[in-house]
């Protein structure tokens, strides 16, 4: 069963998001900010990375950056989250390496499909 | 106490005095911290005016001739009132020009004639030497008095050796001073810094001399003024002597007088080189037109009293000159006489210097360096510096000059009172005054003209003064003064023309100036002026007009290279190194052709130190063709005040305009700042919605799509869309507060509360949710009741707001949370604190910034939950609504409690601040 990690400051949305992905069957395990998506990373990798951008500490792009910069994570799927809708930063975040980019408030529906497709293209 | 060798070596310490204040004036000045910068030391050096004459000889005169002596010194009081219109001119024209003396401003005037220069420095030298030499009569003088007292004072110069004369060893003392602080710079036009200390501070010495005696005569010597005037007039001669009609020669006498003594403190070489060569600062004469006339009547305050206690005392058969001396000495006393011999030998000696400087200037510049550029040979073949002979030449001239006074006053010195010699130099020096002062106001002047008039008066002077004087002393037939020469009754010099009944140097003032000038004028009226003549007289008449600073134009030719060998053959390298690094030519190469610039600063260097007449020699030594565009200039001085107001305005414009543009740039720069704050706070406002709406919509598409959830989480999900819609418009609403604060549309309303009971109100409405959080609430109230003007829901919600973020922010084990309440001067002071982690310093100010949040979320990230984040708005709207209410919003240290403290502080009510007004934000 694939594993997907959320990282998010808003409980409710993390609260949410791990529903959907739940209910879409994957296993998830949660961030509440950088250093500890970083952290749970390293413990066990997920197979799929829902991050925000707007994380207290290092922020979401950080971390992207980061893991793309190490060869074992460059390839893994993920989809920054945003409640930042302005076009420079969904550049900025597709240059980092994300795979897709998702402006808050979100489909539902749309996403959990985005989810799946890239843990089909990843399998 | 008056044996010789204490008057003496009293008098020779008070020379190595000036010795030491010179030096120290001097090195001051090389270290860039001048002490003559003050229009007070002006003023005073000016006062170089009094000399030994005015100390001995106005009481002499006061004594013989009554209140006349007075006149000496309403002339320059007239001139000095006149300086606005006329000093500042001569100033401003000899630093433009590099004027060295005033035998140089007048040949600069002409065209920069040598021979016009040579003229003047001749009259002045023949006309001046006896003034030098009454100087040092009256030093020979005074100190003969001080020592041989009671008997009467003879000089018997004849009879001694001049190695016993003292004047002769006064004078070398002062040679070698003057050479050593008038020789210092070749560059004559350049200030004699520590000379003018020194003279500021003679001027200082024969001031209190004066002073003290004067006092001593009327308050010791007689019981206050009452009592003096009371005996004269007890004494039908003494009113006689002292009454208006006692001034020789009557109403003409008066303004004959008056009139020699305006024009002779303009133009004697002395005056000329402390008023105008050592000028530092044309601003200087505003307040040197009143100090000095203020120290004019300072000095002659007790003239008459002097002279009247001198002529009713027994004192013995003294002469008048010597009253100042005599009547303390018939006193009985020591101290007293040997300040007064101090106070004219300071008098004596100020003048003796500068005048001496002055003449070796004129001397040097005027008559031997001409002379020595005459001679082809030594002009063009020598190679070596000449900078050093030139100094020497100066040095020579000081010590001849010397000499020659020394000379004149052994010689026939005896013949003449002090008053005579003092006079006959006054109208010697006179006869400059047509030269230079119409000069300066009548283009059509010329240089021929000039020198008639200037020959033709000084053979009247001669004619008049001098001869009669030598006459006088024996030297010739006397006959020629009563008979006339050759028995001619109507060229008797004392009655030229048949003029009779004036007194002599109103009547030879008269008459010379009337020649000086009638020719002066005359003559110019039918003579052409070169045009280099024009070009200068239209400089001089032009002096004030602003335009002209920067006028000459060069069209000569000449290469760098020769301008820089001739500078340094007359000036020496340094000067010359200077000189052209100074225009920033210094790096133009030797066959570079010189710039105009160049060229025109090379001959106001050469100007400085030889004089323009020479200057101008030798620039067209090395300049070939006319160096000056002398057409040009004239067009320009045609054209100057024209095109200056054109310009003048023109310029007005541009700044105007530039003005106008900065501001445009600045509003710009204020509207692109506005509107970049604007995008931030909308990209950060639609962030901030963002994140309720994502719940919202998440759990309102999960609920919708989830047919089957349980009851429970259906229930919980739900709970959190209402609980997220709830920020949202808390958050709604916050923005709009924001909002309506910042653009001043907020309205209070205002009215007299009590912050006691506000502040508990609010303790109860949190209390419930602090107690759910854990977070214990200390109140400490220190008063009773606490009146303040203010909104009560607006400040309910800012106390709310800080109890909120205070339990939001202490410690997450044992989160505590106190609320003070104190006044505080004419304030009450609310403060809440709490035990968390406080606010750096760096943030302090900046909490208050709109959406600025905290980050202490990560590392405890699992204790937090359950505490709402923040908008990052609550503590800008604090602010805003308290310091609208007039209070103001901080944070500080927790007082008790180790973590944040936020204070609010707000005006208190008690003292009649009445509520019942509406204000608007932004008022």
């Amino acid at each position: 069963m694939a594993k997907v990690l959320v990282v998010d400051d808003e409980p409710n949305i993390v609260l949410s998001l791990e529903f959907l992905m739940q209910q879409a069957g994957f296993d998830v395990v949660t961030a509440e900010d950088g250093e500890g998506a970083l952290a749970r990373v390293a413990d066990a990798p997920p197979d799929l990375i829902l991050l925000d951008i707007s994380l207290p500490g290092i922020s979401g792009f950080d971390v992207l950056e980061q893991l793309r910069n190490d060869p074992r994570h460059a390839r893994l799927p993920i989809i920054m989250l945003t409640a930042h809708g302005r076009e420079v930063e969904r550049e900025k975040g597709l240059a980092l390496g994300a795979d897709d980019y998702v402006t808050k408030p979100f489909s539902t529906q749309a996403l959990v499909e985005k989810v799946k497709s890239l843990l089909a293209e990843d399998a | 106490m008056r044996t010789d060798a204490v008057v003496l070596t009293v008098a020779f310490g008070y020379l190595a005095l000036l010795f030491v204040i010179a030096a120290w004036g001097d090195r001051r000045a090389e270290q860039g911290r001048s002490i003559i910068g003050s229009p007070t030391v002006y003023a005073l050096s000016i006062a170089v005016y009094c000399t030994a004459w005015t100390f001995y000889g106005s009481v002499g005169r006061a004594a013989e001739f009554g209140p006349s002596f007075l006149l000496i010194y309403l002339g320059p009081t007239l001139a000095m009132l006149m300086a606005p219109f006329m000093i500042r001119k001569m100033v401003r024209i000899a630093s433009t020009q590099r004027i060295t003396s005033i035998a140089d401003f007048i040949s600069a005037r002409y065209g920069k004639s040598s021979s016009l220069g040579a003229l003047v420095a001749l009259i002045a030298l023949i006309g001046i030497t006896p003034y030098i030499a009454l100087q040092l009569k009256a030093i020979t003088l005074s100190h003969a008095v001080l020592v041989n007292y009671p008997e009467a004072a003879e000089l018997r110069l004849a009879e001694e050796s001049f190695w016993v004369d003292k004047s002769f060893w006064v004078a070398l003392v002062l040679a070698v001073f003057i050479i050593l602080f008038g020789t210092r710079h070749l560059d004559a036009s350049e200030r004699h810094e520590g000379m003018v200390a020194a003279i500021a501070f003679e001027s200082l010495v024969k001031l209190v001399a004066f002073l003290t005696i004067g006092v001593f005569v009327v308050f010791v010597l007689f019981n206050g003024p009452v009592d003096l005037f009371s005996q004269v007039a007890d004494s039908p001669q003494l009113v006689g002597a002292l009454g208006l009609d006692a001034v020789p020669g009557g109403a003409t006498g008066w303004v004959g007088t008056l009139v020699l003594a305006f024009l002779a403190f303009l133009t004697l070489p002395r005056q000329f080189q402390v008023l105008v060569v050592e000028n530092v600062d044309e601003r200087h004469l505003k307040r040197a037109s009143w100090l000095f006339p203020l120290y004019l009547v300072a000095i002659n305050l007790f003239v008459i009293p002097i002279a009247m206690a001198g002529l009713l005392l027994p004192i013995g058969n003294h002469d008048p000159d010597s009253f100042v001396l005599t009547l303390p000495l018939s006193a009985g006393l020591e101290g007293i006489p040997l300040l007064v011999f101090i106070g004219g030998l300071s008098a004596a000696t100020g003048m003796v210097i500068v005048e001496t400087i002055a003449l070796s200037t004129m001397v040097s510049n005027q008559l031997i360096m001409p002379l020595l550029l005459r001679s082809k040979r030594l002009h063009l073949s020598s190679q070596g510096e000449l900078a050093g002979w030139l100094l020497g030449i100066r040095r020579i001239a000081i010590v001849l000059i010397l000499l020659l006074g020394y000379l004149y006053h052994a010689l026939i010195g005896d013949s003449y009172s002090l008053v005579t010699i003092g006079l006959v130099s006054f109208a010697a020096a006179a006869q400059f005054a047509p030269a230079m002062l119409i000069g300066m106001y009548w283009r059509g002047a010329t240089r021929v003209g000039a020198s008639l008039g200037l020959i033709a008066g000084f053979l009247i002077w001669v004619y008049t003064l001098l001869l009669p004087g030598f006459a006088q002393s024996g030297w010739l037939d006397a006959d020629f003064l009563t008979l006339g020469p050759w028995g001619i009754e109507w060229l008797r010099p004392y009655a030229l023309f048949g003029l009779e009944g004036w007194d002599i140097y109103t009547h030879s003032l008269l008459w010379s100036l009337l020649a000086n000038v009638g020719i002066l004028v005359g003559v110019s009226l039918f003579t052409r002026q070169t045009p280099l003549e024009q070009t200068q007289a239209a400089l001089f008449t032009n002096a004030m007009n602003p335009g002209l600073q920067h006028t000459p134009l060069w069209r000569g030719q000449t290469t760098c290279g020769e301008l820089r060998s001739l500078l340094s053959r007359y000036l020496g390298a340094v000067a010359t190194a200077r000189i052209l690094s100074d225009q920033g030519n210094g790096s133009l190469a030797d066959a570079d052709p010189a710039p105009p610039s160049l060229i025109a600063r090379a001959e106001q260097a050469l100007s400085g130190a030889l004089g323009s007449a020479s200057a101008r020699v030798l620039i067209n030594s090395v300049v070939r063709g006319e160096a000056l565009d002398l057409e040009s200039i004239l067009s320009i001085l045609d054209t100057t005040s024209q095109t200056l107001e054109y310009n003048r305005r023109l310029e007005q414009k541009s700044n105007e305009l530039a003005r106008i543009g900065e501001e445009l740039r600045a509003a710009n720069e204020r509207l692109r700042e506005l509107d970049r704050l604007k995008d931030e706070f909308v990209a950060m406002v639609s962030h901030e919605l963002r994140t309720p709406l994502t719940s919202i919509r998440a759990f309102a598409e999960i609920l919708r799509d989830g047919k089957d959830l349980p009851e429970e989480k259906r229930i919980h999900f739900l709970e959190v869309v209402v609980l997220e819609s709830q920020r949202l418009s808390r958050l709604i609403e916050e923005i709009l507060d924001l909002a309506r604060l910042e653009s001043g549309r907020l309205t209070l309303t205002p009215q007299k509360l009590d912050l006691v009971a506000l502040a508990r109100h609010s303790v109860d409405a949190v209390h419930r949710l602090q107690e759910d959080r854990g977070v214990t609430l200390v109140v400490d109230i220190d008063v009773d009741e606490a009146p303040v003007i203010g909104d009560p829901d607006r400040l309910e919600q800012v106390i709310i707001n800080l109890l909120d973020n205070a339990g939001k922010f202490a410690d997450d084990d044992d989160p505590r949370v106190r609320l003070h309440l104190a006044p505080h001067k004419r304030h009450f002071r609310l403060s809440v604190e709490d035990n968390g982690p406080g606010i750096a310093g760096d943030e302090r100010e900046r909490v208050f910034e709109k959406f600025h949040q905290i980050k202490r979320f990560s590392g405890n990230a699992g204790k937090a939950k359950g505490r709402p984040r923040g908008s990052g708005l609550g503590l800008p709207i604090s602010r805003g609504i308290v310091s609208h209410l007039g209070g103001r919003l901080w944070v500080e240290d927790a007082p008790q409690l180790q973590g944040a403290c936020l204070v609010m502080e707000l005006p208190s009510a008690m003292d009649g601040r009445e509520p019942g007004f509406v204000q608007k934000v932004g008022d």
